[in-house]
């Protein structure tokens, strides 16, 4: 099928160059943050943006970041930490076996369970942020790490995935056997599925960490105290004492852009490695249940 | 399980905690906010009163005249390039070609929140974007011309496209493989050339999925929060904090102190978030695997 047509050539060059502005598209900002974390503050407005720094003004840069209202900026790094590894945990403690169970047991109501969590999957999770805080600060939960945890916790995906994964990857037939042999139903659970389910623990924790990571509106609204922001939360503390974008704030402002950007790049360096090294595995998540139906 | 009595059973258990948390964080507080949205701050019923209250303050129209506009500009740019993009890749013959580009496509996903919007704005600050000439070409010379309330929808597409736009390019790659081989073989014998089989068999059979990601774009969209509170905290006063409909709901219960109003308008953005979830889950076929 290889003709030679100018036509048809000229097309191919086309179709290269579309999908490569678009790689630039997609590539040259996260190169700038890297680049522009590594300059002084003269350097960042009058270099050439894509040119790299120097490893002093990285090292000043950072210490800057460092010493932002007397560290402020670990305190927020290890919020975000403590707050993404107890939901996760806590997440996986309740989906798994919720998905296993409606994957691979019959009980009332199981229907009606799977629709419901099916509706609430499909609905972003900004959704219900104001009405979990009108809740929680009328029980007076507000200000506290459990108001940001628990909600978190609730990720109705996670069970989803579990459901999809028991249904199509693990036999019914194994499960019975170990019935038959004298299992429980928590032995059977524990000894037989769970080993089994090691790739959607994976996952589930993955996409869970993620969100979690990432997620803003919740713990802005339910933490009003600096000192439990996460750091996307921060970011938006760093953003107002930064003179590029509030002239207000003065020539001795607290924070200089390549600080900025320096605290951009740390907020996002634990969720970027994860997807760097989990790239293959996520696909299968994104079209999970593609194959059916 | 026939029985229309509640027979407790192993299921029940594996599946409490969970329930107890969907009863916790979804179930009672849009109960709660319902409450709240139908009375006033004395818990007397006051029925559409909140929702005919907030929909006249002059801020609310022009909230959803914002959140309609960006939508429409959003959800066309996503749908138009991410088939595009999705069906170029899946054409080019050399292997590594596809998977590299699926990827860098794919990567600003790890970024959401506050760091995708903080790297936005200094991408489309002219005095230190390494596009400066294209920004200042199409948007103007400085920071605050730039973040001009006209501009904002395509600014807030663009956000969006950057780190949305690479994980539906995979998910329609990985729909596009689906498709049969013979049927892509019949279509080239009876002579259809790629663009004809493109709109004639692939986005036909594409159709479900991108149902799925209009629906989830749409609902997402609608809570528009994050990216318009952190321009107007960039751009000191030129763009207000009532841009958005959440950011108005917002205002409602930490400025206002008015969590009646509060409530009637997150009930407004909650049915349009279960419209669109319970439309998509009533026409089923994506999920069904009982």
């Amino acid at each position: 099928m290889t003709r030679t047509d100018p036509a048809r050539a000229v097309a191919k060059v086309l179709i290269s160059a579309f999908l490569l502005v678009f790689a630039v598209f997609f590539v040259l900002p996260m190169l700038w943050l890297l680049l522009a974390s590594t300059k002084s503050p003269a350097d960042l407005i009058h270099g050439n943006p894509l040119s790299p720094g120097s490893l002093g003004s990285l090292v000043t840069n950072w210490q800057h970041l460092m010493s932002f209202q007397d560290g402020a900026v670990l305190t927020w790094m290890g919020n975000s930490v403590a707050y993404s590894a107890f939901s996760v945990a806590l997440t996986l403690l309740v989906s798994i076996p919720a998905g296993y169970a409606m994957a691979l047991m019959s009980f009332t109501g199981r229907r009606l369970l799977l629709i419901v969590t099916l509706v609430v999957m499909l609905m972003p999770g900004t959704a219900l942020v104001l009405p979990i805080f009108l809740e929680l600060s009328y029980v007076g939960l507000v200000n506290q790490a459990a108001s940001v945890v628990l909600p978190m916790s609730f990720f109705p995906f996670g069970v989803y995935l579990t459901y999809i994964y028991f249904s199509t990857s693990v036999p019914g037939e194994l499960l019975d056997a170990a019935r038959l042999d004298g299992c429980g139903e928590g032995a059977t659970f524990l000894r037989v599925a769970l080993p089994l389910a090691k790739p959607v623990v994976a996952l589930v924790a993955f996409f869970s960490f993620v969100t979690n990571w990432n997620n803003f509106f919740l713990p802005y609204v339910m933490l009003p105290d600096s000192d439990n922001y996460p750091m996307q939360v921060g970011l938006t503390q760093m953003l107002a004492a930064t003179p590029t974008f509030n002239p207000v704030v003065g020539a001795n402002a607290e924070v200089q852009p390549p600080e900025l950007v320096l605290a951009t790049l740390l907020s996002i360096a634990p969720v970027l490695l994860v997807f760097l090294f989990s790239q293959r595995f996520l696909v299968a998540g994104l079209t999970a249940g593609a194959t059916k139906g | 399980m026939t029985g229309s009595r509640l027979r407790l059973s192993a299921g029940h258990v594996f599946v409490s905690g969970y329930v107890v948390l969907l009863v916790a964080f979804g179930i009672v507080p849009t109960v709660y906010a319902l409450n709240l949205a139908f009375t006033d701050a004395r818990g007397v019923f006051t029925g559409f009163d909140n929702f005919v209250r907030t929909a006249q303050d002059f801020r609310f129209l022009a909230a959803v005249e914002h959140v309609a506009t960006y939508l429409v500009l959003w959800l066309v740019t996503l749908t138009v390039l991410v088939l595009l993009l999705a069906l170029l890749v899946h054409r080019l013959t050399a292997g590594w070609s596809r998977a590299a580009l699926r990827f860098v496509y794919y990567v600003p996903g790890a970024l959401a929140g506050a760091s995708s919007v903080l790297l936005w704005l200094f991408m489309l600050d002219p005095s230190v974007s390494p596009v400066d000439d294209l920004v200042r070409a199409l948007w103007g010379e400085t920071f605050v011309q730039v973040i001009s309330p006209g501009h904002l929808p395509w600014i807030f597409t663009l956000i969006a496209f950057w780190t949305g736009a690479g994980g539906w390019i995979v998910v329609m790659y990985g729909a596009l493989n689906t498709i049969p081989h013979q049927i892509m073989e019949a279509a080239r014998v009876d002579g259809a050339g790629p663009v004809k089989i493109a709109l004639r068999v692939q986005l036909p059979m594409l159709r479900k999925w991108i149902v799925y990601m209009l629906i989830l774009s749409l609902a997402a969209g609608t809570q528009l929060f994050v990216e318009p509170q952190l321009v107007s905290q960039a751009s000191f006063g030129v763009v207000g904090n009532d841009y958005s409909i959440n950011q108005l709901a917002y205002l409602y219960a930490f400025n206002q102190n008015d969590f009646n109003g509060s409530a009637a308008i997150a009930v407004d953005l909650l049915i349009v978030a279960l419209c669109c979830a319970g439309l998509f889950v009533a026409r089923g076929g994506l999920f069904d695997t009982d």
